[in-house]
């Protein structure tokens, strides 16, 4: 038996975005951070692709939907090699890496329990302090989690 | 938001800190100066504090300013289940300032994002207190002469104890030596050490509160194993008791050894040390007042008089 092709993993998009480069262990989180799981446009979600980069990678495409710059680098704290492809009739018109922003206001969870802002209804925010390494203090209490501890709402 | 708010110590640069300090020793020259004629200051206490409140509360009314609010969350609408936004935004209405402790880490810098009226943090859990801090600075000038190259043992609480924890912060500028003596559990975070080794603040930890580290110290910080921070209470029995400070133990000491602890203690300063004239936290205390009238000064943007003196450390 012979091994598809890579391109056959998934269907070619007409109009949309495509997000490639999604570490597999996260790709469900960044699919809630981006909010597709309330979306009624076609999705299509892959998992577990071969990746040269990752080993394993997610990928995620959205027909007909172009997303603004600030949702899309939402996923950067969990996702921050993931690159962008817009797509217009069939032609990757953009494609570009998410950056991560300075802060991050509401998508994390603050794991201290005596913060603020698990007791307040109020959004959080975090501050990044590491970009290496992808480490956020909270605005509030000033506990500090590496991205990959992080809990996301 | 207000400019003036004072949440965090790292909110005020070292030229400020320096300013306060030679105000402070204004107002200690100068208690009973009324200033604040006519202002209104709330102080709101939704944790309990003997200290922190009333030295607050002498502090508005030495300066001849008015005081309301509450000592007990329990009789207020937090209660009901007011959230903290609308209690702040209720009581900007009728004053000129808050000063507030709260038990939740962040409400207050939460506090000064839903007003625009200046706000003092009192204490925000195991978070920040930064005018524990201008009294403890007050305090370490006064009795050392100077702030820099001092070496300072922080003893008992260093992973809860906020007072330790805005210290360490506040003597970034002053090249200090510090040593940290606490038990396993109870040792400075991570984040603390990463600060000092990122200003090039150099630190020791023990976990025995040794002669030797006694003896080669400017100052000593005892601090509480507060039980309130604990969920597993067999944890603070067992802690507890272990590093306790006896007269005894100070025999050897350097001359301007002070003792400090930001009060109140239980048992980890034995009571025979009171009557050595090393020990200094009941002063410390008093100190509190003229750190605290400074600070509301700030806050409400008046213009003190500085103490002359060659405070330039």
């Amino acid at each position: 038996m012979t091994t598809p092709k890579k391109e056959l993993a998934v269907a070619a998009l007409r109009c949309g975005t495509v997000i490639d480069h999604i570490p597999s262990n996260v790709l469900f989180k960044a699919v809630r951070i981006l909010g597709i799981e309330n979306m009624t446009n076609h999705v299509t979600i892959g998992n577990n692709l071969d990746s040269d980069k990752l080993g394993t990678k997610g990928i995620i495409k959205i027909a007909d939907v172009e997303f603004p710059e600030a949702t899309l680098n939402r996923i950067a704290l969990i996702a921050p090699r993931a690159k962008v492809n817009v797509i217009r009739d069939y032609a990757v018109v953009e494609k570009h890496r998410v950056t991560l922003p300075d802060s991050i206001v509401g998508i994390v969870r603050c794991g201290n329990p005596k913060c603020i802002t698990n007791n307040e209804p109020m959004k959080t925010r975090f501050e990044v302090i590491d970009r290496d390494n992808v480490t956020i203090r909270c605005h509030y209490c000033g506990h500090t989690v590496n991205s990959k501890e992080a809990q996301i709402d | 938001m207000n400019r003036n708010n004072l949440v965090s110590i790292s909110d005020i640069s070292k030229d400020e800190i320096l300013q306060l300090l030679r105000q402070t020793q204004y107002f200690e020259q100068n208690p009973n100066h009324k200033i604040l004629d006519g202002r209104v200051v709330a102080t709101l206490f939704f944790e309990p504090s003997t200290r922190t409140r009333l030295s607050f509360e002498t502090a508005v009314n030495r300066l001849g300013g008015r005081v309301i609010g509450f000592s007990d969350a329990s009789t207020t609408s937090s209660s009901k289940g007011e959230t903290l936004k609308d209690t702040i935004k209720m009581v900007s209405n009728y004053v000129d300032l808050i000063i507030m402790r709260h038990y939740l880490e962040g409400a207050a810098r939460y506090a000064t994002e839903v007003t625009d009226t200046p706000i003092i943090n009192a204490g925000d859990g195991a978070n920040q207190h930064p005018s524990q801090t201008m009294l403890d600075l007050y305090s370490i000038y006064k009795t050392q002469g100077r702030l820099e190259n001092l070496n300072i043992t922080l003893v008992g609480d260093l992973k809860y104890g906020r007072t330790v924890h805005s210290l360490l912060m506040a003597m970034q500028y002053f090249s200090p030596t510090f040593r940290f003596v606490a038990c396993n559990e109870l040792q400075m975070p991570q984040e603390y050490k990463a600060f000092c080794d990122e200003k090039g603040i150099r630190y020791t930890e023990h976990t025995d509160f040794s002669e030797e580290v006694i003896n080669t110290s400017d100052i000593i910080y005892m601090t509480r194993v507060q039980r309130e921070r604990f969920t597993d209470i067999m944890e603070y029995e067992r802690v507890k008791n272990l590093y306790n400070l006896h007269n005894s133990m100070l025999d050897r000491s350097r001359d301007n050894l002070r003792i400090l602890h930001p009060l109140p203690r239980v048992t980890e300063i034995a009571l025979d040390v009171d009557d050595n004239p090393k020990a200094y936290y009941f002063q410390q205390a008093q100190n509190g007042l003229y750190a605290r009238q400074a600070l509301i000064c700030r806050a409400l943007g008046i213009e003190v008089p500085e103490a002359a003196n060659d405070m330039n450390a």
